[in-house]
């Protein structure tokens, strides 16, 4: 059971609470860009063993959209943060590597 | 004019704890930025209670304020009175980005009586039903079996249940098995 604390509203909400929404921190690529550009925005995940970061919806609670960093080997959870950005915060990155020296995610580490 | 009746007119059933619709209710829903004085003074002027911290039921009575997100509060006033608070409400934002409804006939509310309430909601929903994990006064949106519901305790005995009224025969039915004495887990 994975549990994550809904950044906007504090609820502790169980996975049944949420509705998952695939891969956080996806660029966009539309009109005008190449076709590997948009198969990779489409269709190319990281879908790793390990250091993974996710879109939540509180679903069953205050609605709000957010990011969390979690294990998906071990659904240990690192950490929540708004939907409002396009890196993970340092609070977040720094909680993940307390735990896992060395981690790397995307162009991210 | 119609007759306005609740959900379940006033069904009740004995169990563990004591489940009965609760009858009409007014309900108002206002999204809008609450942090803005005009916001909080709206809603307190219409209810008379104060304004909700994060995840707060401050209700008395009738009339209360529950915080259902960062902007988002359910507005209860006695039933006769949503329409009015409504434009009451709207009359003292309207120069405010905001959105209230009158959702009262659209809603139904519970209300659970009894030593064992926390057992029966922990039961139904997978919200954390501890004494720590709801204090008696915080409001909890969550699901019961598969449907939304918002709920919050009044007291350790009394505990208010609001959910969809398209969904009310079921979560009658829920909270009703989850009640059946003999079910007892005593876990809390
Ligand atoms: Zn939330």
């Amino acid at each position: 059971m994975l549990i994550l604390t809904c950044p906007y509203c504090g609820v502790e909400a169980d996975e049944t609470e949420l509705s998952p929404g695939g891969e956080a921190h996806l660029k966009r690529f539309g009109p005008g860009s190449s076709e590997e550009e948009f198969e990779g925005y489409l269709f190319m995940r990281e879908n790793p063993k390990g250091v993974h970061f996710e879109r939540w919806r509180h679903a069953y609670g205050c609605g709000k959209w957010f990011l969390a960093a979690r294990c998906t080997m071990t659904l240990e959870v690192f950490g929540t943060y708004p939907a409002q950005t396009t890196e993970p915060p340092k609070k977040i990155r720094d909680a993940i590597s307390a735990k896992r020296p060395g981690w790397s995610w995307g162009d991210f580490k | 004019m119609s007759e306005a009746v609740s959900a379940l007119s006033g069904a009740s059933y004995d169990g563990i704890v004591r489940v009965a619709d609760a009858g009409l209710q007014g309900m108002i829903q206002l999204r809008g930025n609450l942090g803005k004085a005009a916001v909080k003074n709206a809603v307190t002027g219409v209810t008379g209670v104060d304004f909700p911290a994060a995840r707060q039921a401050n209700v008395n009575g009738e009339r209360g304020i529950l915080w259902m997100s960062p902007d988002e509060l359910l507005v209860l006033v006695p039933y006769a009175e949503a329409t009015q608070a409504v434009e009451t409400i709207t009359m003292a934002l309207k120069k405010e980005h905001h959105l209230a409804a009158d959702v009262s006939d659209a809603r139904v509310m519970f209300s659970l009586e009894g030593e064992g309430l926390r057992e029966v909601l922990a039961k139904l929903t997978p919200a954390d039903m501890s004494r720590a994990g709801l204090p008696v006064g915080e409001m909890r949106r969550t699901r019961l079996a598969q449907v939304a519901a918002g709920v919050w305790l009044e007291s350790e005995t009394s505990a208010r249940v609001i959910a969809f009224r398209s969904v009310a025969h079921y979560v009658m039915g829920l909270l009703t098995h989850s009640a059946q004495p003999g079910s007892e887990v005593g876990h809390f």
